[in-house]
């Protein structure tokens, strides 16, 4: 396809073949070179985020402020769930969270416009609609963990420091998963958008509190349905070696990953789905 | 070129198409540009009957049956008025909508499965939805677009080098699209579609609330870009003139069936559809002596202003003109063509036996 | 006076046709009150049963009206008049025979008392069954109650006015929504009660407008203040009704001007 017109002598640059993580790189590029030249209400915008991830916090920290713990947890314990819980859904927000507002694609025909490309859609929709003042979560996310795991002695060996990083990739990704779902079923339910809220944005809520205060019903519903307990809660337990609550023994603070790989199936599924859907039944 | 297959013998035999065409960018440069066969397309609505509380089921047709072949380097409009099922056909040919039944091929494969392929090698213009990014500058767009496409960054300077003199866009490629008229616009979003130098150039509605000098300017370029690369071009509108300036046959939907397919020329000549002739004078007359093929149809405004309604097989504008210009001063004309609708209706009222 | 009413009535009348997105809302907010409830017990448990005065069922009583408060008050902001207004629509409004002000509060009335009676009522009777509720038994209670909320919805109808008209003078007032919102949340008592703030929290929530919003009618309401000692909140709430109403007018004649001075 890289071809133009033969009438026109071909220049001497840039004839490389385009690599897909080019192709990648541009849409990305692009989208964030035109959101820094907005740049007053740029700051504004990732201001207001990380003070709503800070005042969320504080609810936590008033109540830790009166009782000394909570599930078991003290105050820079449960900062550290708190901040990798924020990093996690923040990295997935940045990344999908417009996908949430998938029925307003649907109902303007700006789908149909993303249809037409030769890019898959979800890139399309990832890349193209990014907003770069949720970093303002990630910063305070990320900030927040790394000081809270400084403070609740934390103790580094190579293990629990893989873990460390890799906790947070999978929470995304874990996230991302929920998030696309979360805009495959506005295929079917076009006005439901709210529906979806209560798994990502209920699922952060769940993500960033110690999971030993649900009891066990929504517990088990939110480690083995929505896994929310497994991105931030069980990977502390293994982080600062804490024993977990009845159906999260420590041990389970490394199925992030599975977790991920599990959703990320589904999600991919129901998204095919959704197209499918889309195209046979009609926009 | 002006030549067609017979609608009903889908995948007739292969004509080879217009001599200009270059190598086109397609992998498989034989076989029709669009080969639609009994394709019918069935929308469930769910509505409220009046005075019931429970919503109905009601399976609505878009597209009835519809059989057409268009062979490369081609350039078909088609044409019908709201609702006919022109944007369900195009939705269908894109591989946004799979088809209720029939077959559809475009550019030898099959749209839905195959559409981010097919994507590559089409280029598409929906000329109520924007193709382009609001808050970036123009060229920001054309960026984004030859990455998606791959185009290497010699391809795309080239390609829109030639875009942007053909379409006159140079003045504003650096001012956000949220800034552009709508005539800037539209011609940018033409631009977008053709960026990747598509085999299948798709235009729906491309020149709707356009004025003249835009409609003008696009349809130009469009009829330029198709001599220089042999494109097909597949244009729905409800604007005639679009259809006279850029393609050599026309086909008229209506009901989501086909109402009539065949050459352009003398398409209107054929139907008989009168056309009409609005002069203003510079002074009133009440009276009009009128060559054969012309007859008074109104007279307003005191004897200023004359309708005239002639047939176009039988008197050209200029001749009708000097014999108008003989007898008065003429201070204003303008030419109204027949709606779609009274085209429609025509080509009904003349029986089954043009309907091809 | 009826063009008042035609426009609440024709307000409630819009959002009682979006059948799906009421059922989609009440799941979430029962979700979140299952979420937040959770929370709460967990402190109390941990605290020995009870907390600053909130016992188990007191706590619950007092996350379920939160989630029965939600929708009406709309605790998320609205930005449609800010964006009326940065898309020079806020014109038209203003030619209207009636006040620009009058016709939002209107439709807002309109839009909460459906929001209220099927959003939030539904999340607190799945709460009641769960994990039961007190409400108290004294009528008084629920009159003063239904006055606090009527009261709460009119200050949060003012304040969030007054973010919105705010965009008279910001380009993008997205960041002021965001701001405005994450500090009303805590500060309202939506997310804990405001009497576990510790004692510097404590007065600068008593000395905003925002626990008129939230605490206050959930206090009336759930009678865990007597209704002898609920008329000086309530008074309270009177008080934020005409300082945020002055303001509110005066803001939006000055951002009237501005419009006039830069020739809309």
């Amino acid at each position: 396809m890289a071809e133009t017109s033969r009438s026109r002598p071909s220049e001497p640059r840039a004839h490389r073949p385009v690599s897909t993580a080019r192709m990648v790189r541009t849409l990305y590029g692009s989208r964030i070179r035109s959101q820094a030249s907005y740049r007053a209400s740029f700051v504004s915008d990732l201001l207001g985020q990380a003070l709503m991830v800070g005042v969320e916090f504080l609810e936590l920290w008033v109540i830790l402020a009166n009782v000394g713990t909570l599930g078991g947890m003290t105050l820079p314990q449960v900062a550290v769930v708190y901040g990798l819980g924020s990093l996690a859904f923040g990295i997935a927000d940045l990344l999908l969270g417009e996908i949430d507002g998938l029925s307003t694609y649907i109902k303007s025909g700006k789908l149909e416009t993303l249809m037409i490309r030769p890019v898959p859609m979800l890139l399309q929709i990832s890349s193209l609609d990014l907003s770069l003042r949720r970093i303002g979560r990630i910063l305070v996310g990320l900030g927040m963990y790394v000081v809270a795991l400084g403070i609740a002695g934390f103790t580094p060996t190579a293990t629990t420091l893989a873990l460390a990083v890799i906790a947070p990739l999978a929470g995304a990704a874990i996230f991302g998963a929920l998030l696309t779902m979360a805009g495959a079923m506005q295929f079917w339910l076009i006005d439901g958008r709210e529906f979806a809220n209560a798994f990502t944005y209920g699922g952060n809520y769940v993500a960033s509190t110690p999971g030993a205060v649900f009891a066990l019903p929504m517990r088990a519903f939110f480690t083995f349905v929505i896994p929310a307990t497994l991105v931030a809660y069980a990977p502390t337990l293994v982080l600062l070696d804490l024993p977990g609550p009845m159906l999260l023994p420590q041990w389970t603070g490394w199925m992030g990953v599975p977790a991920a790989i599990l959703t990320w199936a589904l999600a991919a599924l129901l998204w095919r789905a959704g197209i499918r859907t889309y195209t046979g039944a009609g926009g | 070129m002006n030549e067609h297959t017979d609608p009903a013998q889908p995948g007739g035999p292969y004509q080879p198409s217009a001599p200009d065409q270059p190598a086109g960018p397609a992998p498989s440069t034989s076989g029709p540009a669009v080969e639609l066969s009994a394709l019918r397309r069935d929308y469930v609505v769910r509505a409220k009957a009046d005075g019931s509380r429970l919503r109905r089921r009601r399976v609505v047709r878009a597209v009835d049956d519809i059989t057409l072949t268009v062979e490369r380097g081609e350039a078909v409009g088609f044409v019908g008025a709201n609702g006919a099922g022109k944007s369900t056909t195009i939705k269908m040919m894109t591989g946004i909508l799979q088809p209720t039944s029939g077959q559809v091929r475009v550019l030898g494969r099959q749209p839905v499965p195959e559409r981010r392929l097919l994507a590559r090698e089409i280029g598409v213009v929906f000329g109520q939805r924007s193709q382009l990014w609001w808050d970036l500058p123009l060229r920001d767009s054309y960026r984004i677009l030859a990455a998606m496409h791959r185009l290497t960054d010699a391809a795309r300077d080239a390609r829109l080098e030639r875009l942007a003199e053909g379409l006159d866009l140079t003045a504003f490629l650096d001012q956000p699209v949220r800034q552009l008229s709508l005539g800037q616009r539209m011609r940018g979003e033409v631009a977008a579609a053709l960026l990747h130098s598509p085999a299948l150039v798709i235009l729906d509605e491309p020149t709707i609330g356009l004025d003249m000098v835009s409609k003008e300017g696009l349809r130009r370029f469009l009829r330029e870009d198709r001599t220089e690369r042999g494109t097909t071009l597949f244009l729905t509108t409800h604007d005639m003139s679009d259809v006279e300036r850029l393609c050599e046959r026309i086909v008229v939907v209506n009901s989501g069936t086909i109402a009539y397919d065949g050459a352009l020329a003398g398409f209107r000549q054929s139907l008989g559809a009168p056309r009409e002739l609005v002069v203003d004078l510079a002074q009133p007359r009440q009276v009009l002596e009128l060559p054969a093929g012309a007859e008074p149809a109104a007279v307003e405004a005191e004897g200023i202003r004359h309708r005239i309604r002639f047939q176009g097989a039988r008197l050209t504008v200029p001749a009708l003109l000097s014999a108008i210009g003989a007898q008065a001063e003429v201070r204003d004309l303008s030419l109204a063509e027949p709606a779609i609708e009274d085209l429609v209706r025509q080509i009904y009222a003349r029986g089954p036996g043009s309907v091809e | 006076m009826l063009a008042y009413r035609r426009i609440a009535a024709a307000s409630f009348r819009q959002y009682s046709t979006y059948r799906m997105a009421t059922a989609a809302g009440v799941f979430t907010n029962t979700i979140f009150g299952f979420i937040r409830a959770s929370i709460m017990l967990a402190a109390i448990g941990t605290a020995g049963g009870e907390l600053n005065g909130y016992d188990a069922l007191q706590a619950a009583t007092y996350v379920w009206l939160g989630q029965a408060l939600l929708a009406p008050i709309e605790v998320f902001g609205t930005r449609e008049l800010a964006l009326r207004i940065r898309q020079g629509d806020v014109a038209i409004d203003l030619l209207r025979p009636v006040d620009l002000l009058g016709q939002l509060y209107a439709a807002k009335l309109g839009r909460s008392a459906y929001l209220l009676l099927a959003r939030g009522i539904p999340p607190m009777l799945i709460g009641a069954v769960v994990t039961g509720i007190a409400l108290p038994p004294d009528p008084l209670s629920h009159l003063l109650g239904a006055v606090a909320v009527m009261l709460a919805i009119t200050v949060a109808f003012l304040a969030d006015a007054m973010v919105n008209l705010a965009a008279f003078w910001l380009v993008e007032n997205r960041g002021l929504t965001t701001v405005y919102t994450a500090v009303m949340n805590l500060l309202s008592g939506f997310l804990i009660p405001i009497v576990w703030f510790p004692d510097w929290l404590l007065a600068i929530a008593r000395a905003t407008p925002f626990p008129s919003m939230v605490q206050t009618p959930i206090d009336a309401l759930s009678g865990r203040v007597a209704p002898l000692d609920a008329l000086p909140l309530i008074g309270v709430q009177v008080v934020w009704v005409v300082v945020l109403g002055g303001a509110s007018v005066l803001m939006l004649r000055a951002g009237v001007r501005s419009l006039e001075v830069q020739g809309g």
